[in-house]
């Protein structure tokens, strides 16, 4: 049990026009993998009734339309798919996508206090931090925020005791083994430990969100004249955050 | 074109439509109207499409000047409304001239009126809806709510040939007890037996924090069989969460689109709707249905939304 997967997934009603599947009780990446699994499988499979999806760390909550389907036929539908889901499926990984953020000084005014709660110098954060890659488990909390898993112990870090009334767009933080990044200014109490000049959430772009569940991001530290430069081109409409050479 | 002119913002009004949907999954909330059938119903009355975008007021209601020739249809909350000065019925078909100035008074019973305009609001659609979701500033009106001397754009649309009013039996009520029916779960089995009996059999009273994105209830202690917290799971309109305190939060529509706290119940869909118009001091029983009577309550509303039309009265041919 150390994924906190269950012995077999439950189907449970949430409403009259919602069923929630939950694959286990953890936060671990195989336990989100099923989830993006059956989330792709149920897309492809245009499954009648089935109006929107909403991946999160260990469940898929689908809504339908009470009209098209009924709950019975819907949960035999979701389970003959979840059965035929195969080990490589749920091994499929997501778009890779770099985020460029600086990190520490007035951009992460808690990145000394991360190093310090674990005996580290900044730029030990910063290495652990930008090195290796985080899958976007959901997004949530507002529109746009994406919730990465998992960063190394070494660098997890509870959250402020007192959080913070106003933490800027862009801002790069901590919570525990999470890493997040706050679309727009919003309330939080995260560990800042630095910012991202990319817009995470527009709405009148198409899909809205710069990530969504399933995506693989990768941090990687650049200079505060690089953070201008891109906010420059942002401003101009000119930045492409997908683009190669990133 | 420009329909009503904002005299007076009122306490929080916006624009909106029948919801924003297929966007959970990147945070968006569904927003839309927090009483759906009277929005419908609004619509219908002057001849527009069902999810067409209306001024949705809360409790005190706006002051708006007619810049054109118009129909318009005020529906929800019993809004005292008037039409320069004089008082005018709702739930049918009025007809205003340029300059008149509507306006509306107390409100008797319920906590939100809306009002459509014959062609509907045309305010950008912002991923596919009008809907204003001020908390996150886009939809409707600039992402806000209304302000003085905003205007509220429409479309040349010409009058209907017919008005029509609203049968009594399809008025609904807004007495201040509701009772809401709900589907148990999602985490029911996070709550002792008593706890679910305690939620199911007392009333729960909305206290002063109640808006758009949901209800902080005050009533009996639920009970929780341990931990009180979940990882972070979807949410969507009408799910009851009760946190540590045991006292239940029910979602509406501009909520978070995820949470932490166990789900003790959903309340059907028809009944959210109802639940659109409770305000403070008001009290709300929760009983429980199966999934399967859910369903046929919600498909019974969705059909009865579809068939408005036909229901209404024709009250005068212009």
């Amino acid at each position: 049990m150390r994924t906190g997967s269950y012995t077999s997934t439950k189907y449970l009603p949430f409403g009259d026009s919602a069923l929630l599947v939950e694959f286990g009780d953890a936060i671990s990446l195989e336990l989100n993998r099923k989830v993006t699994a059956l989330d792709e499988a149920i897309l492809k499979a245009e499954v009648q009734g089935v109006e929107e999806l909403v991946p999160t760390y260990r469940s898929l909550l689908i809504r339908y339309n009470p009209l098209k389907t009924t709950y019975e036929q819907l949960v035999f539908r979701i389970k003959e798919i979840e059965e035929k889901l195969t080990e490589s499926e749920a091994k499929v990984e997501g778009r890779k996508i770099t985020i460029p953020v600086v990190y520490g000084e007035e951009y992460g005014p808690d990145l000394s206090h991360v190093a310090r709660y674990h005996g580290l110098i900044e730029e030990q954060v910063v290495k652990l931090h930008s090195r290796r890659e985080y899958k976007v488990y959901m997004i949530g909390f507002v529109a746009g925020f994406p919730y990465l898993g998992e960063v190394p112990d070494e660098i997890a870090t509870p959250r402020l005791e007192t959080p913070r009334f106003k933490v800027p767009a862009g801002s790069v933080g901590i919570a525990e083994r999470q890493t997040g990044i706050y679309p727009c200014e919003a309330p939080g109490g995260w560990q800042i430990i630095g910012r991202t000049p990319l817009e995470l959430f527009d709405s009148i772009r198409q899909p809205p969100a710069l990530l969504e569940p399933g995506d693989i991001v990768k941090f990687e530290p650049i200079s505060e004249e690089r953070f201008r430069t891109i906010r420059e081109s942002i401003s101009k409409g000119l930045h492409m955050p997908f683009s190669e050479e990133q | 074109m420009k329909i009503f002119q904002v005299l007076k913002p009122g306490m929080f009004t916006t624009v909106q439509d029948t919801g924003r949907y297929h966007y959970l999954r990147y945070g968006v909330p569904i927003s839309g109207a927090m009483d759906l059938f009277s929005l419908v119903l609004a619509n219908i009355l002057v001849g527009n499409n069902p999810n067409a975008a209306c001024v949705e007021t809360t409790l005190t209601g706006p002051e708006l000047q007619a810049l054109t020739r118009t129909q318009i249809a005020i529906t929800g909350g019993t809004g005292s409304p008037k039409i320069n000065g004089s008082s005018v019925p709702i739930w049918q078909t009025l007809e205003i001239c340029e300059g008149d100035v509507v306006s509306f008074g107390r409100m008797e019973s319920g906590c939100r009126s809306y009002l459509a305009i014959r062609g509907g609001i045309n305010t950008p659609p912002i991923l596919g809806s009008r809907s204003t979701f001020a908390r996150g500033g886009f939809g409707g009106i600039e992402g806000r709510q209304l302000k003085t001397a905003d205007a509220i754009e429409g479309y040349n649309a010409p009058l209907l040939e017919v008005e029509y009013s609203t049968p009594e039996e399809l008025q609904p009520q807004f007495r201040g007890d509701y009772k809401a029916h709900v589907v148990l779960g999602p985490q029911t089995d996070m709550f002792t037996e008593n706890g679910i009996s305690t939620f199911l059999s007392n009333p729960y009273k909305v206290t002063l924090e109640a808006d758009r994105m949901g209800y902080r209830l005050e009533g009996p202690l639920i009970e929780h069989k341990g931990k009180a917290d979940i990882i972070s799971d979807a949410l969507l309109p009408g799910a009851v969460q009760v946190p540590k305190n045991g006292k239940p939060i029910m979602i509406m529509q501009d909520a978070q689109t995820t949470g932490g706290y166990p789900k003790i119940a959903v309340v059907i869909t028809p009944d959210v709707s109802l639940l659109g118009q409770v305000k403070p001091n008001d009290t709300i029983e929760f009983s429980k249905i199966t999934v399967q009577q859910a369903h046929e309550k919600a498909c019974e509303y969705y059909k009865l939304l579809n068939r408005l039309g036909a229901l209404l009265m024709r009250k005068r041919a212009r």
